[in-house]
């Protein structure tokens, strides 16, 4: 065992160098690369070449550390490093693998630091280097920030190409041939005469081999599975109704946990009296828990109407009991005590605006719920110096350490087993329910507990996107845009969402600026402004973040300026635009769209754009002013991220971003009355409905000169595309999200 | 209680019977291909056939049960899929996958009394499900594919 440790400290380091990289202070304690977790339970005569790939006697699994939540993280990964290792993805398995500071999460540090994702600076690059040691050293292994791509790139394709060649090695020394002369294509080594030998038959020998550490990675030009159409690895399970996710999961013995928590989010359980619920057919057990009750049954429909059943005396909420107090506590914080942030700050914005603004408008963004289809779940069994978590999570290793301060045992003995995730978009960030399920789990040790938060548990305590509020002034001139200031508050989604880690964030926190300060255009006089509002109600990453509501903001000022300077939105878009890549998909969207061509009465055509997660994204949206409201016919969209992995994956993340940022644009929002969220279900948070689906046309452009990820940049301009076509159909501005609190829709 | 699911009768150890039949296939016969997502008929992820037509399994009450019932593993198996899910696999169309059970099973119940689908019949019987990855394209498009192959027959 200690030999091959060592091999694997000397070969995660490979992949570690080729992506770390530039200056940082304590750099060598920061490098000192994480032990291979797959060393800890290797079977005899397994190799585990890198932490991303163990080949014993009769497999190849490929590790795929980054969750799954239906973006398709868990196929892009085996495929990048599948297109190294020279297998087929029907020949692998994956596994989430166990969580280790080994699968930290490089690319993350990027958005953290206030360069813009265009800006390679030698300043800008060193920061992003800098911010990466400290991102190691706490061993984050977190999927978020439309990251898995980026961060896994170059790391998972030379996990594959070491692996590759380590193999080869080991095929040269059993056979006495040159590896010169060898060749490997799906899962094995060729020999000269044509000699199969499988890699499974060489994982012993690898095994002792130090690894290859001289690889070249292949040029996309010889790439097998990247850049081509690809079957997600997943699709046949998700098409038959085999898939398993968390909520599915039945160890033996298990029993059904539900749970009720105060209706105002983080208010305290003052008593409860059990005595009804615990008459009730497959009660087991109802349990005190922090802010709440938790019930044990045999059933979860019985352990859900049991959870109702408790009479349970709440305390208040620890925010504004009603929207007055959320809307007012943001309208207060445009002050220079609560700026938060300027990083944009060109011209002289105060002498432009001195004498007047053309425009003095204010724009909002609710409260939304994240609302992953598959409600919130985590197992768990408490044993005898050992916890096991059956659950769907971005954060393994809070979740682990969460769940070891509560059990209190060491967190080696935590085991996470991490599931597929019936959706998330930022929700799994939390892990409220895998406390809540530890905690019921240990007032029953030795027996495995499901707690499923039923969909009214689940959306009412969310943890929503931040709540926002935008004011916005300019000035044009000649036709032109010429002054720009934009003002956001909101509370800090960081200070609140890792405040919940105990973790604290220093510093200005750039999502309250996210998708604003950042968008890639020359104004004369141009300024953002970011203030950070006191803590609200607990809020949470969803979906795009700060560029969530951001995006909107700022690309409707940009509109509105346009409108008042008498010019086309596109063409003057474009005259400000100074990136590129940016430019090129404003183009494609107006080549797309027939930008100009005449729509016909009572239509409209609007264009958004949002650079965000280093991705920029434009958007042309066509709407009908119809009888029965507003009806959306086509979306144009054109993206860049630099490379594109897989089309097919691709163009469906596009259209499902759109889809996600046009239906909580149009009648979504959580609302606090008496401390309490009042959306409930999806009765009264609808989304888009299949009825309500436009045409979606998207373009995938590859300009950009670093690779990024998807999942998140087609959401911030979709509301804005919204928003300025409906104002070309009807002359409405909507300034304030959701929109059918102004407009009906079709 | 008894229950036919997927062919078989099963004995059902007498649950209430205004328990939801969803939770009857879930946490009683072990059936989890039905999804829970919202448990007021506004989601669709549990959606099943009885007497082959779609309902809402989270709103029938398990002693309210009138016919046979299939569930997502009764349509089809990943060896042996059913045309709509040939359809769904060859469009890709699952992200998440959460909601797709009930999307497939309210498709083959509208092509089963609706051979060739208008796009606003389409558009009608598949409102009432929910994605929240935003598939909806790629469903009506697997709805298209899948009516054709079964007029092929």
């Amino acid at each position: 065992m200690g030999r091959l440790k060592t091999i694997a400290r000397r070969t995660f380091l490979i992949g570690s160098a080729a992506i770390a990289g530039g200056v940082a202070f304590g750099v060598y304690k920061y490098k000192t690369p994480h032990d291979n977790p797959l060393l800890n339970d290797l079977p005899e005569g397994a190799a585990a070449l890198t932490p991303y790939v163990l080949i014993t006697a009769q497999s190849i699994t490929l590790i795929t550390p980054r969750a799954d939540k239906g973006q398709g993280a868990t196929s892009v990964q085996a495929a990048l490093i599948a297109e190294e290792l020279d297998v087929e993805l029907d020949q692998i398995r994956t596994d989430p693998g166990a969580p280790s500071p080994a699968y930290y999460n490089t690319a993350l540090a990027g958005d953290a630091v206030p360069f813009h994702s265009t800006d390679d600076s030698l300043l800008a690059t060193t920061t992003r280097s800098v911010m990466d040691a400290p991102i190691k050293f706490l061993g984050l292994q977190i999927t978020g920030g439309s990251t898995t791509v980026p961060d896994g790139y170059d790391k998972l394709r030379m996990a594959g190409a070491v692996a590759r060649e380590t193999l080869k090695a080991a095929a040269a020394q059993i056979h006495g041939l040159d590896v010169a002369a060898l060749i490997t294509e799906r899962g094995a080594v060729i020999l000269p005469d044509g000699t199969r030998v499988p890699y499974t038959a060489l994982a012993s020998t690898a095994a002792t081999l130090d690894p290859v550490q001289d690889v070249t990675l292949r040029a996309p030009d010889q790439w097998r599975l990247l850049g081509k159409p690809m079957q997600r690895v997943d699709i046949v399970a998700k098409s038959t109704g085999t898939q398993e996710y968390g909520i599915d999961q039945t160890p033996p013995g298990m029993l059904h946990g539900a749970i009720r928590l105060n209706p105002a989010q983080g208010g305290e359980m003052l008593g409860f009296d059990p005595t009804e619920a615990e008459k009730m057919r497959g009660v087991v057990k109802i349990v005190p828990l922090p802010g709440g009750i938790g019930v044990i049954a045999d059933n979860t429909w019985r352990a859900f109407q049991a959870a109702l059943a408790v009479d349970v005396d709440w305390g208040p909420a620890p925010y504004p009991a009603d929207m007055a107090g959320h809307w007012s506590a943001l309208s207060e914080s445009f002050t220079p005590d609560q700026q938060d942030s300027r990083f944009r700050n060109v011209g002289d914005v105060d002498a432009a605006l001195a004498e007047d603004s053309d425009l003095a408008v204010e724009y909002r963004a609710p409260y939304l719920a994240h609302a992953p289809l598959e409600p919130i779940n985590a197992t768990v069994v408490v044993g005898e110096g050992r916890v096991d978590v059956w659950t769907g999570t971005q954060i393994p290793r809070f979740v682990q350490k969460n769940v070891a301060r509560i059990a209190g045992i060491e967190t080696e003995n935590v085991h996470i087993h991490a599931l597929m995730i019936g959706g998330s978009f930022g929700h799994r960030l939390e892990d409220d329910v895998v406390r809540h399920a530890t905690r019921l789990a240990m007032a029953m040790p030795g027996t495995p507990i499901k707690l499923t938060y039923s969909r009214e548990e689940d959306m009412t305590h969310d943890y929503p996107r931040q709540i926002a509020m935008a004011r916005g002034r300019g000035r044009v001139k000649g036709g032109q845009v010429e002054s720009f200031d934009l003002g956001i508050a909101m509370p800090s989604v960081m200070t609140s969402q890792m405040g919940r880690q105990g973790l604290p964030v220093p510093g200005p926190d750039l999502q309250i600026v996210a998708g604003a300060w950042d968008q890639p255009f020359d104004i004369p006089n141009y300024r953002v402004t970011g203030y950070r509002a006191s803590e609200l109600a607990p809020i949470s990453s969803w979906r795009s973040v700060g560029a969530s509501s951001n995006g909107f903001f700022h690309d409707c000022l940009l509109d509105e300026l346009i409108h008042a300077a008498g010019a086309d939105p596109l063409a003057e878009r474009l005259r400000l635009c100074n990136h590129t890549p940016s430019r090129k998909v404003l183009e494609a969207v107006g080549e797309m769209s027939n930008w100009g061509g005449t729509l016909g009465p009572r239509r409209g055509r609007g264009v958004a754009f949002c650079l965000s997660f280093g991705v920029p994204c434009a958007q042309v949206i066509e709407v009908s002013d119809t009888d029965a409201g507003i009806r959306i016919d086509r979306v144009y969209v054109a993206a860049d991220v630099g490379r594109i992995l897989d089309p097919v994956n691709f163009e469906g993340l596009v259209k499902g971003g759109v889809i996600f940022g046009l239906g909580h644009a149009m009648n979504c929002e959580i609302t606090y009355s008496d401390g309490a969220a009042e959306q409930e279900n999806f009765d009264s948070f609808p989304g888009m409905r299949l009825y309500q689906c436009p045409e979606i046309v998207v373009r995938g452009l590859e300009n950009a000169d670093k690779i990024r990820g998807i999942g998140e940049p087609p959401v911030p301009p979709a509301a804005p595309a919204l928003a300025n076509a409906i104002f070309a159909a009807t002359g409405t501005r909507l300034r304030e999200m959701p929109f059918n609190r102004f407009v009906d829709f079709a | 209680m008894k229950l036919s699911v997927n062919g078989t009768e099963h004995e059902i150890n007498d649950p209430e019977p205004d328990m939801p039949l969803l939770w009857v296939l879930r946490d009683e016969l072990g059936l989890r291909g039905p999804k829970y997502g919202c448990g007021i008929a506004q989601c669709g992820a549990c959606t099943v056939h009885i007497d082959g037509v779609a309902v809402r399994s989270c709103q029938v009450p398990a002693g309210d049960v009138w016919g046979a019932i299939t569930t997502i593993e009764g349509l089809g198996t990943p060896e042996a899929p059913h045309p709509v899910q040939a359809a769904w696999i060859a469009h890709q169309v699952a992200q998440c996958g959460y909601c797709q059970s009930g999307q497939m099973m309210q498709a083959a119940s509208l092509l089963a009394e609706t051979p060739t689908p208008s796009d606003a019949a389409i558009d009608d019987a598949m409102s009432g499900n929910l994605c929240r990855c935003g598939t909806y394209p790629r469903i009506r498009e697997a709805v298209k594919t899948a009516a054709a192959k079964l007029s092929e027959g």
